[in-house]
């Protein structure tokens, strides 16, 4: 359970990370809080040659809350956004994810990028990132570019990130102050990975009815999912008992989880639909009948 | 062979320099550089919890962090929570209410709790489980180390009123 050799580069800005992730390309891998990189290397599923500390670099830490979007840098910690009260208002939903992130330990060290990077197919970020249709934006010698959050994950630890480029930033659209939300997810245990998980988000239209629904999925997949086809169920319908039981019904017909070591495909489809029928109930502010569900 | 580099941080207040290849996390420096076996190595990949020291005054996993990302780092282990043979507020509250039995764990826990009360004196019973949660004890069951931990609240909120260092 100890790392394989690496050669260990601090650089001091910016350009210098970025100078030499693309000097040593994919043996060079940039490490922020370590908090998924270092089991990985303990385990010795990643062997780079070249180990790139960006965590001092200077500024990648800001959280910036603009009229046009939320803006987090890439050393932002899961502590940081915790404590920020502005955060809290700003994106209600992303706060509640984050405090369901692994543990006390891991979320003082745990950083924006490093979860963007690492593409856990359980991790909130990530699940977060493409329900709410968030930007990436990554840096390399060639300069500047934004993805789609949704573009960006391709397999499970699978992104679009090329070997020298950094994630300099997660853009995130503004949230209406009066927006109805709820994160829910299940793991076995406090802080592991979720079993599965469900983002739900919806405005309130001018009868009550719920629009603009976005319904986004971790743990079922390899890669988090928006899920459109129940959207459409809450989609211009307000929140009944009903109405809850028909988008959990759609959430499990809309997935198709593989069977693992930790749950059979099955178990794991009918514990998503338990979920979002849960999550669309707490984003309504209703009581599920349990008797119903 | 890759070389090794310098690095240099605080322990427990002293400067210290250790010479170490780039893979050596910051507890086994601790432990096989600096000859401070208080932090324990349970798990290695950040699960139990017993490696857990505090780094810039938050708690984190000491098996998660590389020594070299420990350049000039205030680091606290378990061996600086008593002042000289006297047990802090929190170790005398785990003494009072028995709240270890092999203690292999006990370290992780002390310091996990230790920065969590030095920043929240009046952190719950709910939100100490939470947090304990990261920390994994198989003796005691946890009811007797939340029991410690909130019986130790006392001495934090005095602290944060001004009162003794701990």
């Amino acid at each position: 359970m100890k790392a394989p050799p690496f050669e260990y580069i601090r650089p001091a800005q910016l350009q210098d990370a970025i100078a030499a992730l693309a000097k040593h390309g994919p043996d060079a891998k940039a490490i922020a809080g370590g908090q998924s990189l270092v089991p990985m290397l303990a385990f010795r599923l990643t062997a780079p040659r070249f180990l790139v500390d960006i965590g001092r670099i200077p500024d990648l830490n800001r959280i910036i809350i603009a009229d046009d979007a939320i803006r987090l840098g890439p050393l932002v910690r899961w502590r940081d956004i915790e404590r920020s009260a502005p955060l809290q208002r700003a994106h209600p939903l992303l706060c509640e994810a984050v405090r369901h992130v692994a543990h006390y330990q891991i979320r003082n060290r745990g950083t924006v990028g490093g979860s963007l990077a690492h593409a856990d197919p359980a991790a909130e970020l990530p699940g977060i990132a493409v329900t709410c249709d968030a930007t990436i934006v990554l840096e390399s010698p060639r300069g500047q570019r934004s993805i789609a959050a949704r573009e960006f994950f391709l397999a499970a630890l699978s992104t679009a990130l090329a070997p020298d480029e950094l994630i300099v930033e997660l853009s995130l659209p503004p949230w209406p102050p009066n927006r109805r939300w709820s994160f829910v997810e299940f793991a076995r245990r406090s802080g592991d990975f979720a079993l599965a998980g469900v983002a739900v988000f919806y405005d309130v239209g001018p009868n009550g009815q719920a629009i603009n629904v976005r319904i986004g999925a971790i743990g079922i997949a390899p890669t988090p999912l928006r899920l459109t086809a129940v959207e459409a169920v809450l989609e211009g319908r307000t929140v009944t008992q009903s109405v809850i039981r028909a988008t959990g019904t759609a959430a499990c017909n809309s997935v198709d989880p593989a069977d693992d070591i930790h749950a059979p495909g099955q178990y794991r489809r009918a514990l998503f639909g338990v979920l979002t029928e849960r999550a669309v109930a707490k984003a309504g502010g209703i009581t599920l009948r349990e008797d119903d569900a | 062979m890759l070389s090794s580099s310098v690095v240099r941080f605080t322990v427990n207040g002293k400067p210290v320099t250790a010479t170490v290849e780039a893979r050596m996390t910051l507890a086994d420096c601790l432990r096989h550089e600096l000859k401070l076996t208080g932090t324990h190595v349970g798990c290695e990949h950040g699960i139990c919890g017993a490696c857990t020291i505090i780094m810039d005054g938050a708690a984190v996993r000491s098996c998660l962090v590389f020594a070299m990302q420990a350049e000039q780092a205030d680091i606290i282990t378990v061996e600086g929570l008593a002042a000289a043979d006297t047990l802090s507020p929190l170790q005398a509250s785990f003494r009072k209410h028995h709240a270890l039995q092999c203690g292999f764990c006990t370290p992780g826990i002390l310091t996990t709790m230790h920065a969590l009360l030095s920043e929240e004196p009046d952190a719950s019973a709910e939100r100490v489980r939470e947090v304990l949660s990261g920390n994994i004890c198989r003796c005691t069951g946890y009811v007797s180390i939340v029991e410690a931990v909130l019986d130790a609240r006392t001495a934090y909120a005095n602290k944060a009123a001004g009162g003794a260092a701990l």
